[in-house]
Order: C-alpha cells, then sequence, then structure tokens
C-alpha cells in the first residue's frame, strides 16, 4: 500500500529534464503552479496542456508512473469537485432535485477546479521525480540563501530535509516491522469504533517514537563525530553551477507563463462543454 | 501441535518490477516438541518462513498445516493460530511500549480476552521463566539495560503461553554471557514446558548445542534438514553459499586430517574434548 | 608517538530523578589508562554495560573526562579550541549501520566529511572516490545507503571517516548488528586499512574471534581495565575473561578444557591450526 505512493519520489532516468539544475525546476514548477491560475478559458487550458506533455515527454518519465501519483489524491479531488459542483451557484440550473441544485457555473467550476488541481500535483511531482531528494535540498538552500540575511537558519533547514527523507523509508519499514510484531502478540487494529481504533495505535507509535528519538540522537552524534557544526565555513561536494540548458530552460518556462497569460485572458475561446 | 509446510512458495512484490521470489518449494515438517535452528545468512528468506508459521505472511501458494489443519482454508483463525504459535522477533524489545514491564507483559494474554487476574498470572509465569528479577515487575521497560529488556520482551510473548515458540535470533546484539544467558532460559524452557522451539540464528556454535535438528536455509529454499551432525558433515558446501560448521567441527577434521583417529561429526567443545582424550588416550 | 593517551580518566555522569533533579553521581569510567602507539591495532574488550563505548566516545570528543586527561594526537580533548581537531584526527565508526549514516546517495555521505572540514570540492571528489576503493564499495557510488547490507553500509561508514583523512580510526562495536557474512566484509576492510593506509585502529567488540590480531588488549569491566596484554597473553587466562562475561573462541576453550584434563597443551592458542598443531606434537 505504501509502496504505491509515487509522489515525492524519484525516478532515475537519462533526460534534460533530469539533468537541470534543480533551482531551475523549483522556479518553473512554482510558475507553473502560479500560471494554472491565471487564466479562466479553454485556451489556457490547452496551452498549459501542451506545455506539461512537452515537458512530460523530455523528462521520459512515463505516463503510466505519472497517473500512478494520482491515485491517493483522488479522494481529495472528488471532494473538491463536489463542493464545486454543489456550492457554486452561478448561471442556468441544469438538474435540481430535494436539495441539490446543479448549475451549469458549478459544472463549469467543478471541470476547471478538477483540471487544474490535477496539473497542480502532476507538474509538481513531475519535479520530484526528476530531482534527487540532494539535488532538491540544496536547490531549496541556495534559493532561499538571501533568507540567512533575516537569521532564517536555511542549512539547517535544508539539512533537516535531506535527513527526514532518508529517513522516511527506514521508518516506514519499522512501523511495518513493529505492527507485526504486535499482531504477533494478539494486537488488533481492525476492528472496533475509531476511539478503539486510535487506542490501537499506541503499541505501534510509542515504540516507533522511542526509535525515532534513539535514532535521531545516534545520528547527531554521528554528525558530530564527522565534523558537522552547521553550514558556516561548509564546501560543497556538488556546488550548483547554471550550465548554458538551464538559462534556455528558463526561458522557455518564462516564454510559456507570457503565453499562457496573453492567449488565456487575450484569446478566450469559449467553447463550453456542453 | 505439528506443523507441515508444503510446496510453500512466496514471491515478494508479485507482478511489479520488483518481483522477487523469496520463498521456493518449501517442504518441511516439525513435530510438536522438537528443538529446531533454522540457519541462513541475511536474504536467504529465514525470516519470510518464520512469519508464515503464525500467519503474519501468507504463502503466494502452497499449503500450511498447523496441527493437520489447513491454515489457508476458509474460515480459519488466524488469531487462534496466532495465540498457538508465538513468534519474538529480531530486537524484540523494540517493540515494548507499555508504562512497566509487567503491564507490557500483560498486552498479550489481554488480547487473548483473559481477566486482569489471568493476565497478571501469566505475566509472573513468564516472567519467571525468563528470568527477570522481581524487581523489574514495575520499572519502565525503557529503563531497563539490553539484556533485560529482552528478556521482558521474550516474556511477552510467553505469557500467550504458545505451543509453538519461534524466535528469530534471539541473542542478535548482546555479549556473550547474556547471549548464552538468554539461550540457556530457552533451552531449559523447551524442557521444562511441553513446547516446540524453532530457533533462527547465525551462530552454528549456538545452534549446534541446543538444536534437535537444523534446517538450513540459502536463496529461499531449504539447503539441508538434518541432524546437526549430519548437517556439518557438509561444511565444504556450507562454507560456499557463506555458512561454516561450528570452529570444532574444523578442529576434528583437521586432526583426522594428520592422522590423529578422532570421530569428525563433533559439533560442541564437551563432546570435542572427550573425543581427543580418548583418541589420545589409547 | 602516542596516539591516544589517557591519564586517570574518570567519567561520572549524573542520575536524575523523574522529576529531573540530580539523584547522585555514577562512574561509567574509573581511572583508566591505556595508551596507543600510532600504527597499532588495539582491542577493547568487555561486555555491555562496562564501559568500553563510553571510553571509545572519549577519544572523538563527543564525551569529555570528568577528571584525568585525555590526549589524542598530543592534543588535550579538554581543550575547546582543538575539539575539531580531535575529531578529524580520531575518526569514529558506530554500532548501528543505519543510523551513521547521513546521505541518500553513498557518495555524498562518504563527502560528508570532507565537506564539514572546508575541503576544496575537487579534492572532495578524489578522497571520495580514494576512500570509496579503499574500502571495496566504489561500484556502489551512486547507490542509495537503504539498499545495502549491513555490512556494505559499514563499509560506506568506514570510508565516510577515511575520507577525512584520519590518523586513528574508533570503531564502536561495528559489527554487533551484523551477520558472520558482514562481519568478515567489515574486519577485512579494517584490516586491508591497517596495511594501506597504515591508520592507527581501536576496535572496541565483545566479539574475541575478531581481536586475535590485536597488538594489544584492553579488557574492561565495571568501568575499569581489568585485563590488559597481548591476545596470547589475554586468551591463556580463559577462566577470568568468562568471569568478566566474555567469551574465548573453540579453539582456546577447546585447548583450555584438554588442558584441565591433564594434556599438555601450551597456554595462549589463538587459532584452530595451533590447537591442531599441539595435539600432533603430543602424538
Amino acid at each position: 500500500m505504501v509502496r504505491d505512493i509515487t509522489i515525492g519520489q524519484y525516478y532515475p532516468a537519462k533526460s534534460v529534464v533530469h539533468r537541470l539544475d534543480p533551482r531551475v525546476k523549483l522556479v518553473s514548477t512554482l510558475l507553473y503552479l502560479i500560471s494554472l491560475f491565471l487564466f479562466r478559458s479553454i485556451s489556457g487550458y490547452l496551452v498549459a496542456t501542451v506545455f506539461l506533455v512537452t515537458v512530460i515527454r523530455i523528462s521520459r518519465v512515463p505516463f503510466s508512473f505519472i497517473v500512478r501519483g494520482l491515485k491517493p489524491v483522488v479522494l481529495l479531488l472528488m471532494i473538491t469537485v463536489l463542493f464545486n459542483l454543489f456550492l457554486t451557484r452561478s448561471g442556468d440550473v441544469l438538474f435540481h432535485a430535494w436539495i441539490i441544485t446543479i448549475t451549469e457555473g458549478g459544472l463549469v467550476t467543478a471541470v476547471y477546479m478538477a483540471v487544474r488541481l490535477i496539473y497542480l500535483i502532476i507538474g509538481s511531482s513531475l519535479m520530484t521525480f526528476t530531482t534527487t531528494p540532494n539535488e532538491l535540498t540544496d536547490g531549496i538552500e541556495a534559493l532561499l540563501h538571501p533568507l540567512n540575511k533575516i537569521r532564517v537558519p536555511v542549512h539547517e533547514v535544508a539539512m533537516m530535509m535531506s535527513i527526514a527523507l532518508r529517513f522516511i523509508p527506514i521508518l516506514l519499514e519499522e512501523t511495518d516491522k513493529i505492527m507485526k510484531a504486535q499482531i504477533a502478540r494478539g494486537a488488533d487494529f481492525e476492528s472496533g469504533n475509531i476511539i478503539q481504533r486510535a487506542k490501537s495505535m499506541i503499541p505501534i507509535l510509542v515504540p516507533l517514537f522511542v526509535s525515532a528519538f534513539r535514532r535521531a540522537n545516534d545520528l547527531a552524534m554521528a554528525m558530530e563525530a564527522r565534523c558537522y557544526r552547521g553550514g558556516e565555513g561548509r564546501t560543497k561536494m556538488k556546488p550548483l553551477h547554471y550550465k548554458h540548458r538551464d538559462y534556455t530552460a528558463y526561458a522557455i518556462v518564462i516564454i510559456y507563463v507570457i503565453a499562457v497569460f496573453a492567449i488565456g485572458r487575450y484569446l478566450p475561446l469559449h467553447i463550453w462543454i456542453f | 501441535m505439528s506443523i507441515k509446510l508444503e510446496h510453500l512458495n512466496y514471491v515478494y512484490s508479485q507482478g511489479t518490477a520488483y518481483e522477487k521470489k523469496a520463498l521456493n518449494d518449501i517442504c518441511i515438517e516439525i513435530p510438536h516438541g522438537e528443538f529446531v535452528g533454522i540457519i541462513g545468512h541475511t536474504g536467504s528468506g529465514k525470516s519470510t518462513l518464520i512469519q508464515h508459521l503464525n500467519g503474519l505472511i501468507r504463502a503466494t501458494s502452497g499449503e500450511l498445516y498447523y496441527n493437520g489443519e489447513n491454515i489457508y482454508r476458509e474460515g480459519y483463525s488466524m488469531r487462534g493460530l496466532r495465540n498457538e504459535v508465538g513468534l519474538v522477533f529480531q530486537y524484540p524489545e523494540h517493540q515494548l511500549f507499555e508504562i512497566d514491564v509487567m503491564t507490557d507483559v500483560c498486552f498479550g494474554p489481554k488480547n487473548q480476552g483473559l481477566t486482569a487476574e489471568q493476565c497478571k498470572e501469566r505475566a509472573l509465569e513468564a516472567l519467571r521463566l525468563v528470568g527477570l528479577k522481581e524487581k523489574y515487575y514495575n520499572v519502565s521497560p525503557f529503563e531497563l539495560s539490553g539484556g533485560q529488556k529482552r528478556r521482558a520482551a521474550i516474556a511477552g510473548v510467553l505469557a500467550m503461553r504458545p505451543k509453538v515458540l519461534v524466535l528469530d535470533e534471539p541473542t542478535a546484539g548482546l555479549d556473550p554471557k547474556g547471549r548464552d544467558d538468554i539461550l540457556d532460559q530457552i533451552a531449559y524452557l523447551h524442557r521444562e514446558s511441553d513446547i516446540t522451539v524453532i530457533l533462527v540464528s547465525h551462530s552454528m556454535e549456538d545452534v549446534a548445542k541446543y538444536a534437535d535438528r537444523l534446517i538450513v536455509m540459502n536463496r529461499g529454499a531449504v539447503m539441508y534438514n538434518d541432524e546437526p551432525k549430519r548437517v556439518f558433515e557438509h561444511y565444504q558446501e556450507l562454507e560456499k553459499v557463506g555458512l561454516a560448521a561450528p570452529q570444532v567441527t574444523y578442529i576434528m577434521h583437521d586432526l583426522a586430517g594428520r592422522g590423529i583417529p578422532v570421530r569428525t561429526d563433533v559439533t560442541t567443545v564437551a563432546e570435542a574434548a572427550d573425543e581427543i582424550l580418548r583418541a589420545v588416550g589409547s | 608517538m602516542d596516539m591516544v593517551q589517557t591519564e586517570k580518566l574518570i567519567f561520572e555522569y549524573e542520575k536524575r530523578d523523574e522529576e529531573g533533579n540530580v539523584i547522585g553521581t555514577s562512574r561509567a569510567i574509573d581511572e583508566v589508562d591505556i595508551d596507543v602507539q600510532e600504527g597499532q591495532f588495539i582491542a577493547i574488550l568487555g561486555h555491555n554495560g562496562s564501559g568500553k563505548s563510553t571510553l571509545a566516545k572519549h577519544i572523538n570528543a563527543i564525551l569529555v573526562p570528568t577528571q584525568g586527561t585525555m590526549w589524542v594526537n598530543g592534543r588535550n580533548t579538554k581543550d575547546p579550541e582543538e575539539l575539531w581537531n580531535v575529531r578529524q584526527s580520531a575518526g569514529m565508526v558506530f554500532q548501528n549501520p543505519d543510523n551513521q549514516i547521513i546521505g541518500t546517495v553513498v557518495e555524498e555521505d562518504v563527502g560528508f566529511g570532507p565537506e564539514n572540514l572546508g575541503v576544496p570540492t575537487d579534492e572532495i571528489w578524489q578522497r571520495v572516490e580514494d576512500s570509496l576503493r579503499s574500502v571495496g564499495m566504489i561500484e556502489y557510488r551512486h547507490h542509495s545507503p537503504n539498499k545495502l547490507s549491513g555490512g556494505q553500509k559499514q563499509r560506506v561508514a568506514i570510508a565516510g571517516v577515511v575520507a577525512m583523512e584520519p590518523k586513528c580510526i574508533v570503531l564502536d562495536e561495528p559489527t554487533a548488528m551484523l551477520d558472520p557474512v558482514g562481519r568478515r566484509e567489515v574486519l577485512k576492510t579494517v584490516q586491508k586499512l591497517r596495511e594501506q593506509k597504515k591508520v592507527t585502529v581501536i576496535l572496541i567488540t565483545h566479539y574475541m574471534e575478531e581481536v586475535v590480531d590485536a597488538d594489544k588488549i584492553y579488557v574492561m569491566d565495571h568501568g575499569h581495565v581489568v585485563m590488559e596484554g597481548t591476545p596470547r597473553e589475554i586468551f591463556s587466562r580463559v577462566d577470568e575473561l568468562k568471569s568478566y562475561r566474555l567469551d574465548v573462541p573453540q579453539a582456546t576453550l577447546l585447548a583450555d578444557e584438554l588442558r584441565k584434563r591433564g594434556l599438555k597443551i601450551p597456554g595462549g592458542i589463538l587459532k584452530k591450526e595451533e590447537l591442531v598443531e599441539a595435539l600432533c606434537q603430543l602424538n
């Protein structure tokens, strides 16, 4: 079950997108996400779709892999769609029964919202698929570096992120082990009401926390033993340097944002689906 | 309370790119009351195998009979099976969670639906069996030393009064004395109460000393299934798969090779001493 | 030259009650004197809780003495000015392979130490490559540590220390959580490092088989050094070792048993070949 979650995973492949500087990918993803809210017309969606599909193709991440990543958020998606569908009241009433009213505006908003959310998730997972956790933290550290001036511990935050990423699989495995051990002692995690179920998690959570603290303690000691003393005076094994392709990527993304804004605004193309 | 595995197979992540055959056509029978050692290096499938014994993992194909009953038949009570087959995982002290040792040991019996009175009775019995001193009963399990924690955790499984006790490397990480203490305690338990013991271990010396029978696992399959003496006769084959016979077995082979008339099917120090004295004395 | 030296080293930690008030002190190390020369292979034996790991943590200045002194490479570990020099000259490998690897990729983990030391980028790459090669893990450089076996993880941890170019490596029960194959891997790696890099090695363990090649063995119990000598000297005192909750290799045990039962076998047998030889001499 845990294995189904592909969001945040890295998908190793040899592509230009993989090779891009993580800062480019972070900034571009952010711009792409913002761009999704810059328009409200079919033409805008077309541009965003073309852009997304092209990037996916270039990245060589299989489409099926990306779709699988959507599974865990289906519920969230449904809720959003239903809320928009039932609670938006604008335009002609298309359907009315008992307390349920569906309006034309509601339907349009729901569809737009769904597409927007899906694009949002695909866009951001595409970034993690093509960027290793380390590159990602390096990228974040570099981008947020200016915040150092206002005493935000940027290096420490980045280090914490990268350690968290390393320990997630270890702790997942550990959870599995503890769960099995407690089942072997007759624990029942599946029956009972919500309070009973929550209570039945204690035999898993306590050992898990104890273990996490023990690991944290060990790790802190190991880091100190290897002369870790924060970001000061540290050099980098893999420093970030912009290359030619990174500037090209920036340029393309900026052109895309302008295009989506301009086309979405001034070429409305209101072809309603119904 | 016999256990019988028939053509048991287990495949990890079947149907995905990570598919891996973990157990391959396992056929073994463990009669009631036996002390069985399971040996194999990491990844040989021994941990996967023992998790089948109490139904934590379901075989991909093949059958598992407990006491003559197929545990995979519809309606079979896995809960009931888990009450009978106690499984002590590796580093079991990592699963302790209650406020004191006593309460923690009561967790199993409580899940079995026993009254508080009965739970306590079971817990006391189990704690005595593992040899944990009374002054620790009301102490937080997290304040105990490594060896004591391990005992408390084993007691947590024993308190369920299993008829089959499966232990996955119960001595991992302990010092030599702690290791011998735990193993002696398990051997005592096996003698005193009418239970089957299945001991998974890396140490040939340990299993040679205690087990009636040895199952050697390699790459998910049973490589040998015989008395320790018979198994260690294949010491050269064992070496090829990253295992080894106890050091004394090698000494006896070397001595025999040098013309000293000793038996070579010796697996413990005491036996070896007797045998050498007999040969040299004559 | 003295690599590691202690003088009447005492370490006490405070015992606290549930509210966190100090209710007394407990002595984990009591007046320990050890002396390790550059290039030596030293073993520290002791059961769990004997104080051996606490002593090891002093060598890296993770802990500092309550009383007495510890010098590492001529520097007093109590001197805050020398802290990073001490840690750089005495690298440390810990017991749990999972809890000491920081990087999510093998090579990045090995680069962690040099990064902290402020080594220039090009040199970091050089050092990472060299140290991964010296522990035989170069082909795993792009792997995730989570996919490695215990023995491989420990070798990565050793490479991480080697990349800091220490003069001395302290291994605190590096094999306690490994299976026999992993244990052999780690020991072989350590031996190779001693030969190639002439580095001083301090191995803390409770597996006797691992220390038969040591130059000197210290046995600890209750915070004291209770035995000190060459492996042969130490292993000839089987009953004493057992009283300290330790164990001896089967060959030594068998030799001792035979000697007790009247056979004329020399004391301090370490390896099976020696016992076989001694028995053949008898005939």
